[in-house]
């Protein structure tokens, strides 16, 4: 509320001056006419983002239970301590970490592989394209829902289903039906991830498949190079920029995942990541101070993630005509 | 290397007919390989369709039933629920929240682009870098001191407060999209315009308007998406009243037990309107998730 998003776009004065290059005239006003575009936005976000982290920051050095109220008190770092000694909150930052890296790498791999097809003309491409896009348009929520009682559940889901049909045509009465959720949590979350996500990186490796400039890789053809080396040395180069951006996308994405822990399995069995620890501190522990110590701890390993991240990703404009 | 190469590819593309054969026999294998694929990775929507239309009993069978008779109860049950379950609210509030969010989103967000792409503000890099860091700030970063300010000014339940909140989510991504697109705008062809006299309502209207509409359709119809299928704040932040569908959707299941035909036609029907925006909008879809970089 605090930010009215009604002041938005007041640029027309900015830009109709008349010529760019001599900043000659009153060069300071020119320079806030350039900017007073920006600036509707960028309130904004600081004040929706940063001001809630600032109060997090403020709230972590608080021992603070909202069941007690009255018991608030500053206490300095300690519940950064309490939370770094909590094996369950290490134990987070584990799956946290293997959940995004599993989810993102084979999700990449499975949609390079499914760009790589699509990229060729057969028929019914159309369709097959549409096919793959579903997943990705499903609510994720609805996703997990549909992964844990109708594919996972272990008397009627779909794939013991199968597995019993599939036994069945060779003769077997008794197949192994495995209690897919409770044998197998983080796989499970895992698989439904990488379902979802793998259409999303195939759509932005199939629109880099389609800019490649094909007279260089007709020439290379020419000159006698094979399918794996025009791939090696054509075009995944001409990926890399797509590769990046689909695993930088996929990460923000997949850090933060809360509906598929939530929902299939409550968090349990060793797949709480950190937004379901987090949440699950201050909505059902009702331990605010721990709560946002948490918080900023996971904003620095994102800090730390992110610069270097973002060190890969400005490769992403190294192509693109300056303008400044 | 590419000499040694040479001599048995010029010999390949000669006219004998078992290699075009051999290779056409290839490419139908590969086709093929790409319509199994596809198929797998939408079995479980179509299977989720088909359980839809089932009756309960017919649902959870071991084996799979594909023959049971088709029915529409479990739309029945999802739509015509009595006892103060009807899942319109929450559609509707999810509407309104996906949509005014959207709006925002390009209010706000085509003005910054503007000044990061045409007429660039210095260290434009850093200023876009800076919009993209934010998502980088994990929501729950954030969510305490806003549950607790909604809590004390009364917002908590409200769909008003969903809606700044999905556009400060959404607007680091349409901004870095639009940015992207608008860079594409050839400069001399706004020059061009200036010079005979056009000024900016319709140099926008004329000029950037026509190039830049695919890319613009795009972006809204990703913070649509991301919109509707927000889960974490609403779970928080909404109760009764300002409910949207995905909170809805997991409610309605734990509090009536395990009906797997029910369950599945409340999925579909709340994917329906991404669903449809998306396969109407493949290409754009395409367009904005590489972040214009496809022409």
């Amino acid at each position: 509320m605090s930010a009215p998003p009604a002041a938005a776009a007041p640029p027309a004065a900015s830009a109709q001056d008349p010529q760019p290059p001599p900043a000659a005239k009153r060069p300071a006003l020119r320079a806030w006419a350039t900017r007073a575009p920006l600036m509707p936005a960028l309130v904004f976000l600081i004040v929706v983002t940063q001001l809630p982290f600032a109060a997090t920051l403020v709230t972590s050095l608080f021992d603070w239970n909202s069941l007690h109220p009255d018991d608030r008190h500053f206490t300095g770092f300690d519940n950064y301590s309490t939370v770094l000694a909590d094996a369950e909150v290490r134990e987070s930052v584990v799956t946290t970490a293997v959940l995004t890296a599993v989810v993102v790498l084979v999700s990449i791999v499975i949609g390079l592989l499914l760009a790589l097809l699509l990229d060729r003309s057969f028929k019914g491409r159309g369709i097959v394209r549409t096919m793959l896009i579903a997943p990705f348009l499903i609510v994720p929520v609805a996703a997990a829902l549909l992964w844990k009682h109708v594919l996972y559940n272990p008397e009627y889901g779909l794939f013991n289903g199968l597995l019993n049909w599939l036994a069945g045509l060779v003769g077997i009465d008794d197949p192994v039906q495995p209690e897919w959720v409770t044998d197998m949590p983080l796989l499970a979350v895992q698989m439904s991830l990488i379902w979802q996500w793998t259409p999303f990186m195939m759509l932005i490796l199939l629109a880099g498949l389609q800019s490649r400039p094909l007279d260089l890789i007709e020439a290379a053809r020419l000159d006698g190079a094979g399918n794996w080396q025009i791939f090696r040395y054509l075009t995944l180069p001409h990926l890399r920029r797509y590769l990046e951006l689909g695993a930088l996308l996929g990460s923000i994405y997949i850090v933060q995942n809360f509906d598929a822990v939530f929902t299939i399995t409550k968090g349990g069995l060793g797949t709480a990541n950190l937004p379901y620890t987090i949440y699950e501190t201050f909505y059902n522990a009702h331990e605010y101070g721990e709560a946002s110590a948490t918080g900023v701890l996971v904003v620095i390993g994102s800090i730390v993630i992110a610069t270097f991240a973002l060190r890969v990703v400005s490769s992403l404009f190294s192509e693109e005509v300056s303008r400044s | 290397m590419t000499a040694t190469l040479t001599a048995p590819a010029k010999a390949r593309t000669g006219p004998v007919p078992a290699p075009v054969r051999r290779a056409r026999r290839r490419n139908a294998a590969l086709g093929l390989l790409a319509w199994i694929s596809g198929i797998l990775f939408f079995l479980p929507v179509a299977w989720m369709a088909l359980t839809s239309l089932h009756s309960e009993p017919d649902a959870a069978t071991n084996p799979p039933s594909l023959g049971a008779p088709l029915t529409l109860d479990g739309y029945r049950e999802f739509f015509g629920a009595g006892g103060g379950n009807s899942p319109w609210p929450p559609l509707i509030n999810s509407m309104t929240a996906s949509v005014v969010s959207t709006l925002l989103v390009l209010l706000l967000a085509f003005p910054a682009a503007y000044a990061l792409s045409i007429r660039p503000v210095r260290k434009w890099r850093d200023v876009l870098f800076f919009f993209l860091s934010t998502k980088m700030l994990p929501v729950v970063a954030g969510l305490l001191p806003i549950y607790l300010f909604a809590k004390n000014t009364g917002m908590l339940d409200n769909i008003w407060l969903l809606v700044i909140l999905y556009t400060s989510m959404n607007l680091p991504i349409a901004v870095w999209m639009m940015q992207s697109f608008l860079a594409e705008v050839p400069i001399s062809v706004i020059e061009a315009a200036q010079i005979d006299g056009a000024r900016l309502p319709t140099i926008l209207a004329r000029v950037i308007a026509p190039i830049t509409g695919p890319g613009m359709a795009a972006t809204a119809l990703i913070c649509f998406i991301f919109s509707w299928n927000e889960m974490l704040f609403a779970q928080v932040l909404t109760g009764v009243v300002a409910q949207t569908a995905p909170v809805f959707l997991t409610g309605f299941i734990t509090s009536q037990g395990l009906f797997l035909a029910k369950v599945c036609a409340a999925s579909l029907a709340i994917s329906l309107p991404v669903l449809a925006a998306g396969f109407a909008a493949q290409d754009k879809l395409v367009q904005g998730l590489s972040l214009g970089a496809v022409k």
